[in-house]
């Protein structure tokens, strides 16, 4: 037998199992090769695969056991022992490869099983955000429905409009077969069927406001699944099939006092109209929650629309009835400015009308005293003059009265005596109180200044007024008059408790009491007195005469003299007292008056010298330019007369001390010949004084003279004693005040 | 008998005066410029009216003229003779005619013709009526002047035994 290095495999060669051994290794070795390959070939195909280095491992455990299998392979025969070798080294290898595999698997798998988990996780958190983002994109399409139904809502102020686009798009969005709105009526007790969506209700369906599922509606904010057959949602005519879902929800209906400056509305308000909505009968749908909830934003939408709506109704309400008013009040004031116009002309016009006919009466009556008369023919002669006198004292106090209250009146204030205005007026009184057999005293306390500014004419006017009142209401005892300076604490008039006499160091107040024992006046009646034209008893005696206007006139004088006058009286048959307190001004103090102080000489006695003096007249009527002419010829001056504005300005010298222009000439610009003569003198001295001579009594022409430069106006025709006083006081002074 | 006719005279210029006044006719302002007539000029109110009668004639004439014409409508320049005619009318004192005018006037700015018409023949009318006044009132006045230049001591006493009873 030769020797051979071989080895005998140790089991038998069986030749059957052998063979099915030999046949199962190559196959391992088949796959055991294949597999790594295969793997190699995936793992290059995908991009991610961090185990490489196990892979590495993998391999070469596959393949090394691969290779232990395929070796196996020649060990079923006899065979050499460097097969033996080989295939103990790459058993060896195998087994350090496949323990440091397995070794190295413990770290692997957990890792490779994980990862499933990761995927399973993921996957469900995709699921998640799914069912989140379905959810998301039916809010937002709600919103975007809610977006543009509010849009739709909001872009009309109409009421109608309003009520009805939001059924038609609610309609639209949310595919409903019916809608409608059931508004409360007037008496809030029911509800009116007003809107619908599709059905026309040719009658007016009511139901009452207290039906019990009408209260749950109204009782919470959110919209309520009704039932289909409650009355609110019977609106189609049944008989159909299934009625669908019915959901009703409030709307509240906001009023304008809701509306707090920084608040929101609030709900108080118990007004709500009640909207209706049904899904379509037989379409199996169901109320969703977004749904509901894009129902009830919509209602709260409505709710605001609608008190816009109402908001901009009131407010386009108001606006007419402010643009009406104002009309009317423009109309008043136009109309009251008419006729407080039409008042000054008539004033102005019977000013004169009424006082040149007064004037002749009384000038010829008393021209008739003068001649010779038989008794009978005096004594009427004497009663014309007394009527006439009262007459023209009475045009006086009306014309007075109007300008008072016009408030064109203005004190002529002046320097007098107050111990000989209270004389004068004594004296004035004491013949008639003498004739009823009644005392009058008077009394002036020693703290009175002698000599006081002030209007002395009114206050005499006043004085007079008071004690000829005292006078004729008494019938026996008499007058006793006192007058002292106000203090602060004097007794006040319970009526007026806001007139406090403050003196100054430039006025002092005047205080007169006039007491009488005569009948007396109920104190009811107190406050009528000062009233125009009220008298206060009408069946007194006949020939208490007066036009009760005597007390209104005193009263404005006071008032224009910032005094005040009232009347106290403890009842009929106890006596009345009359107070007035004015306020004086103190001499030789510095006196702001309103007006220019004019001087009153004492008693005019002489003519004032115009001798030589040089005026101009001009007047482009002849007439008119003779007769003025010869007026002031006749009181002295040296005249030129001119008949046009040219030949006015050019004569013009600065000897001459007056123009006179006539300012009534049509067609010719007398302002202009005044303006050219102040122009051609430039300094004052020189410039001879401007009159102008209207027959014009409105405050326009006058004011319109003095603009121009003019230094006074004279109102035509002029009475020679007229014409001599304004002329002294003119050259006196250098200017004139008072025109009329 | 002059020296009594100086009384007569003046009771019938009184009276005369006096039924002028109290027709309207006149009013204060001719009493003003009787005022004005004194020694330096004795005749003042004869020459201011007959200066007042000359105007007046010529704007009565241009008025009537104006009238008459059959194209007329210059409303404007009758309203400027009319407020020449007033402005005269008024500083003489003849008030009925002032106040004519003043309707004359209102009738222009109407533009109303047939009242104009009216008012021109009223105006020219009571223009009439007062000129034959005015000149009865001057004849009055001249015979009283010669009755007063006359001087009879007697005068006196038989004014005493007769009293005035106009």
């Amino acid at each position: 037998m030769e020797f051979c290095n071989c080895i005998e495999p140790p089991w038998p060669a069986d030749e059957l199992l052998m063979k099915y051994q030999y046949i199962s290794d190559f196959f391992i070795a088949l796959a055991y090769f294949s597999i790594p390959l295969e793997l190699i070939y995936f793992v290059k195909k995908s991009a991610v695969f961090p185990y490489r280095w196990v892979l590495v491992q993998f391999g070469a455990f596959i393949v090394l056991c691969g290779a232990t299998h395929l070796i196996n392979l020649w060990t079923f025969t006899l065979h050499t022992r460097t097969v033996a070798i080989v295939m103990t080294t790459s058993k060896i290898l195998t087994a350090v490869v496949s323990c440091a595999t397995a070794l190295m698997l413990v770290h692997i798998i957990p890792d490779l099983l994980s990862v499933k988990t990761r995927e399973l996780f993921l996957k469900n958190k995709a699921a998640e955000l799914d069912k989140e983002m379905g959810l998301i994109r039916t809010q937002e399409e709600t919103g975007r429905h809610v977006r543009m139904l509010t849009h739709e809502i909001r872009s009309t102020l109409d009421r109608h409009t309003i009520l009805k686009t939001t059924l038609v798009e609610l309609g639209r969005t949310l595919g409903l077969e019916e809608c409608a709105l059931w508004m409360p009526t007037r008496t809030g007790l029911e509800l009116q069927l007003s809107y619908t969506l599709r059905h026309q209700n040719p009658v007016e369906f009511t139901v009452p406001i207290q039906l019990p599922v009408i209260n749950q509606v109204f009782n919470t904010s959110r919209a309520v699944t009704i039932s289909p057959n409650s009355p609110v949602a019977r609106l189609r005519p049944a008989g159909k099939y299934m009625p669908g879902d019915v959901v009703a929800v409030r709307v509240p209906l906001l009023h304008l006092s809701n509306f707090q400056i920084h608040d929101w509305p609030e709900l108080s308000t118990k007004r709500f109209a009640l909207m209706v909505l049904v899904l379509p009968s037989d379409s199996a749908r169901q109320w969703h929650v977004h749904e509901l909830e894009l129902v009830e934003v919509v209602a709260d939408q409505v709710a605001v629309a609608l008190s816009h709506a109402a908001i901009l109704e009131e407010s386009m309400r108001a606006r007419d009835l402010l643009m009406e008013q104002n009309v009317a009040l423009d109309r008043a004031r136009r109309e009251a400015e008419t006729a407080v116009r039409a008042r000054n002309d008539f004033l102005a016009v019977m000013n004169h009308e009424m006082r040149t006919p007064m004037h002749a009466i009384i000038a010829l009556s008393s021209l008739l005293q003068e001649t010779e008369l038989m008794p009978e023919q005096r004594l009427m002669v004497e009663t014309i003059l007394k009527s006439s006198n009262l007459l023209a004292t009475l045009i006086n106090d009306v014309l007075d009265l109007s300008r008072l209250e016009d408030g064109s009146l203005q004190l002529e204030i002046g320097n007098f005596s107050l111990h000989s205005l209270f004389k004068e007026a004594l004296n004035l009184i004491k013949p008639i109180a003498s004739v009823k057999k009644l005392y009058v005293t008077l009394s002036m306390s020693p703290d009175l200044p002698e000599y006081a500014v002030g209007d002395e004419k009114r206050l005499l006017q006043v004085l007079l007024n008071v004690v000829g009142n005292a006078v004729k209401f008494t019938k026996e005892g008499g007058i006793s008059i006192s007058a002292f300076v106000a203090k602060s604490d004097s007794v006040r008039d319970p009526q007026a408790p806001d007139f406090f006499p403050i003196p100054s160091d430039n006025h002092f107040y005047l205080r007169v009491e006039v007491k009488d024992t005569g009948a007396g006046i109920n104190p009811q009646d107190i406050p009528k007195l000062f009233m125009k034209f009220v008298q206060s008893q009408p069946l007194a005696a006949k020939n208490s005469g007066g036009s009760g206007l005597g007390l209104a006139i005193c009263k404005r004088f006071v008032n224009l003299m910032e005094g005040h006058i009232w009347i106290e009286s403890e009842g009929l048959g106890r006596g009345t007292k009359a107070i007035f307190i004015v306020k004086l001004g103190i001499v030789g103090r510095s006196n702001e008056s309103k007006l220019p102080f004019l001087h009153k000489s004492p008693g005019n006695t002489g003519k004032p010298n115009f001798a030589g003096l040089k005026v101009i007249v001009m007047d482009d009527n002849s007439v008119g330019r003779m007769v003025t002419k010869g007026l002031l010829t006749h009181l002295g001056f040296d005249v030129l007369a001119v008949a046009s504005g040219d030949e006015c300005v050019r004569v013009v010298t600065h000897e001459h001390k007056v123009v006179f222009l006539d300012v009534n000439i049509p067609g010719f610009d007398s302002f202009e010949v005044a303006v050219r003569i102040r122009e051609k003198f430039s300094k004052r001295p020189e410039r001879p004084i401007i009159i102008a001579l209207t027959g014009n009594t409105d405050r326009m022409t006058k004011e319109s003279c003095l603009r121009v430069g003019m230094d006074g106006v004279l109102l035509k025709p002029v009475s020679v004693d007229k014409m001599r006083s304004v002329l002294s006081d003119l050259l006196e002074h250098g200017y004139l005040v008072e025109s009329q | 008998m002059l020296g009594l006719s100086v009384d007569r005279l003046r009771a019938d210029m009184n009276r005369l005066l006096a039924l002028l006044f109290h027709q309207g006719v006149l009013d204060e302002q001719f009493l003003q410029l009787q005022q004005l007539q004194d020694e330096s000029s004795p005749n003042f109110v004869s020459e201011v009216v007959n200066i007042y009668f000359h105007e007046s004639e010529k704007l009565l004439r241009n008025l009537r003229g104006l009238l008459v014409d059959k194209e007329f409508s210059d409303y404007k320049k009758m309203g400027v003779h009319l407020n020449q005619f007033m402005g005269s009318s008024s500083s003489i004192g003849a008030q009925r005619v002032r106040n004519v005018c003043v309707a004359f006037r209102a009738a222009t700015e109407q533009n109303n013709r047939p009242g104009c018409m009216r008012a021109l023949e009223l105006l020219e009318y009571e223009y009439c009526y007062l000129k034959n006044k005015l000149h009865e009132l001057f004849q009055i006045e001249q015979q009283r002047i010669l009755a007063a230049a006359v001087r009879y001591p007697v005068v006196q006493q038989q004014l005493q035994q007769h009293p005035n009873n106009a």
